[in-house]
């Protein structure tokens, strides 16, 4: 035996290796389609199921209901849902992590609170609106780090530590609105969250911007893989998804911009462009960042994870501000929906539909498993489903019991995919 | 082979309580050796391995490596030295891929923007210099991998750091007869590669495949090093089962109260 004291392991040996098998799909358009089979079959479904979920939605409601298919509630549902979208954001990461947020319904309250206050005229301490939404996010992000800090230093689980925070929040937006009773919000900027409508150019140009960043995105991947015999996406695939983007995106300003109320034509809703930014960055803080793999890490095996030298408590802190953060930013869209913050704030079911649609979009209950697109998709589904039920004049009661049959039907069918998948054992 | 030692403890104690895990053990490894360690349960490998990695601080004796007089405080002191550890359950994440799992906690990144591409390079490049040809991609899920699969990735991520000395937790408990046998070769290649390995087993089979020397402990002592040539299973099992200290004088050689836990 030879020896090479201190010869590190990648110096390749005498004997040469085999190189790794190759990918054994075909390339081009069958290459797509033999992907896409073998996922079906395997029981890989990914977004598929609820996609084609959403389009039943539209198609029966399109139907059933006369004015579900107007541009105007199209906007109207894209601002219904806006809110529920972002706090979903946050539970993806918290889902993440195998923790829960319970507190978030609340703390969209304190968020729409902070700015109400601090917006205030004649109260000696009005902010510019922007401002004021900066400090409602940070003061709120703060507040769920400090109940991720219990939890991730004290060890309490979180579900008791934010069911605390549940009730504590609770009781103060109580106590702070209970003799008040509302607060308007004469802020433009804070009301432009929800109901400022770009140009229609305006809308085409953000369109036409969110088309070309996935294939740019693509791009740039080839480049820095260079070299590498890394295998890439099938051209096919990124021209397919590509098109997909650029119908949805052009297709949702086509509509919003047909909208018309009265004399005022309508246009891309500003918190439509609020949402796709932030799914964007959260997508790629999760997918793309030392931060995000870690989280997964976490989510996936602790113990593992700090074996590897990741530090646990500072992860599980962060989690809970960007939940704390997406609560805020949810809290202060629902708020410029009514330009006020009422004692009936957070509306109707906030907190569980924001988890739901974190849920039916495939993010799991025991961590390690989801995606931020699976939280968007959900709240479509769900704000679809509640705003076509609405505009059919059902009763609340049946809103809720639909809602809660897709729920357990979307999780049922996911699990069902699961136990395909171990079958196959992919 | 070099007979400088790459790793030597010398009369390494440790006791917890009213236990004496460990009782002036001495231990070595040679670079691009095999070495074996094997004893009963409560014998007092793992707390010998753990006081390598960092995670127990030895009561008395030294810890020399390269030949220097070294303080291992923690698994990160041990990593810059070049020891790494497989232990027994893996550590891995059975929802990230190969890749992610190669390089946890120490991904490959700029302003803390990850990047893929080097990393699933450099993953392939390993695989290819340890010759595990099993794993089909490095892009799936390791909750997708055999048995071996998994233990070939456990080591691949121990030895991609530059590492010298690598420390291997029963590797095929666990395992299946192909799958041990993929598992030792990948082993042999370690120590051909010029590495350290220390190689903890039940499995006197495996041992004898594998091992260039054997360190025998009992009841926290060391009680006899064997040559794997020079030496048979039966001598090693009498070893294990009722070795005597080599050195140590005035204490009975058989259990006294100080049974390890």
């Amino acid at each position: 035996m030879t020896t090479e004291a201190g010869a590190s392991a990648d110096v390749v040996g005498p004997d040469q290796p085999k190189p790794l098998e190759e990918e054994e799909l075909p390339t081009g358009l069958a290459g797509v389609w033999a992907r896409t089979w073998l996922n079906i079959r395997t029981g890989n479904l990914g977004p598929l199921p609820i996609i084609i979920g959403e389009i039943a939605v539209v198609i029966i409601f399109g139907f059933t209901a006369t004015n579900f298919f107007t541009a105007v509630n199209f906007t109207n549902l894209i601002n219904e849902m806006a809110g529920t979208a972002m706090l979903a954001f946050g539970v993806v990461f918290v889902l993440l992590l195998g923790e829960i947020d319970l507190s978030i319904g609340y703390l969209a309250g304190i968020g729409a609170l902070i700015v109400a206050e601090l917006q205030l005229p004649g109260s000696g301490h009005q902010l510019n609106g922007i401002l004021a939404m900066l400090i409602a996010v940070a003061a709120v992000a703060l507040i769920g780090g400090v109940q991720g800090s219990i939890v991730a230093f004290v060890g309490v689980p979180s579900f008791v530590v934010t069911l605390a925070g549940f009730l504590i929040w609770q009781g103060v937006i109580l106590n702070k609105l209970e003799q008040r009773g509302t607060i308007i919000i004469q802020d433009r900027w804070i009301n432009y969250t929800d109901s400022y409508a770009f140009s229609h150019l305006a809308g085409y140009l953000i369109a036409a911007i969110l088309t070309l960043l996935y294939p740019l995105t693509v791009l740039y991947k080839r480049i820095a893989a260079r070299g590498t015999h890394i295998a890439q996406q099938n051209w096919w695939g990124v021209a397919a998804r590509t098109i997909g983007i650029a119908l949805a995106a052009f297709g949702t300003v086509a509509i919003a911009n047909h909208g018309k109320v009265i004399a005022t034509s309508l246009g891309l809703p500003l918190s439509a462009v609020i949402l796709v930014f932030f799914f964007i960055l959260l997508t790629f803080i999760a997918k793309s960042t030392t931060f995000g793999r870690h989280v997964y890490a976490v989510g996936g095996n602790a113990e593992a994870a700090r074996r590897a030298g990741i530090n646990v408590p500072r992860i599980r802190v962060l989690v809970f501000v960007i939940s704390g953060a997406t609560a805020a930013i949810g809290g202060i869209i629902f708020a410029s929906q009514v330009n006020s913050v009422a004692l009936t704030f957070p509306p109707g079911n906030l907190l569980l539909n924001a988890i739901a649609s974190a849920v039916i979009g495939g993010v799991s209950l025991f961590g390690g498993r989801g995606e931020v697109r699976g939280a968007l998709l959900g709240a479509v589904l769900i704000g679809t489903l509640q705003n076509g039920l609405n505009t059919l004049n059902v009763s609340n009661g049946w809103i809720y019991i639909i809602t809660g049959l897709v729920l357990l039907g979307a999780v049922t069918l996911d699990t069902f995919g699961r136990r395909l998948q171990q079958r196959a054992g992919r | 082979m070099s007979d400088a030692p790459l790793l030597q403890l010398r009369s390494l104690s440790k006791s917890f309580g009213s236990v004496q895990a460990l009782n002036e053990v001495d231990f070595e490894v040679r670079p691009g050796e095999v070495m074996a360690l094997v004893g009963d349960n409560g014998a007092g490998k793992s707390t010998l391995i753990k006081c390598v990695a960092g995670t127990h601080a030895p009561d008395s004796g030294q810890i020399l490596f390269e030949g220097k007089e070294v303080h291992i405080h923690g698994p990160k002191d041990a990593a810059q030295l070049g020891i790494e550890v497989v232990y027994q359950d893996l550590a891995l994440c059975d929802n990230l891929d190969v890749v992610q799992n190669m390089f946890l906690g120490r991904e490959t990144n700029r302003f803390q923007i990850l990047n893929e591409a080097a990393m699933e390079f450099q993953t392939q490049e390993t695989l290819k210099s340890l010759a595990v040809t099993t794993i089909k991609s490095v892009r799936q899920p390791v909750a997708t991998l055999s048995g071996g699969q998994r233990q070939s990735v456990a080591v691949a991520k121990a030895v991609q750091w530059n590492s010298k000395l690598v420390i291997l937790d029963e590797p095929t408990a666990a395992l299946g007869v192909a799958q041990t046998e993929q598992v030792l070769a990948l082993v042999r290649r370690l120590g051909e590669q010029g590495l350290g390995v220390v190689l903890i087993s039940h499995n006197l089979h495996d041992i004898f495949e594998t091992a260039d020397r054997i360190t025998v402990l009992r009841l926290g002592r060391d009680v006899g090093i064997f040559e794997r040539r020079a030496t048979t299973q039966q001598a090693v099992v009498e070893a294990i089962t009722a070795g005597l200290p080599t050195k140590v004088a005035g204490i009975p050689s058989t259990a006294g109260p100080e049974t390890a836990a």
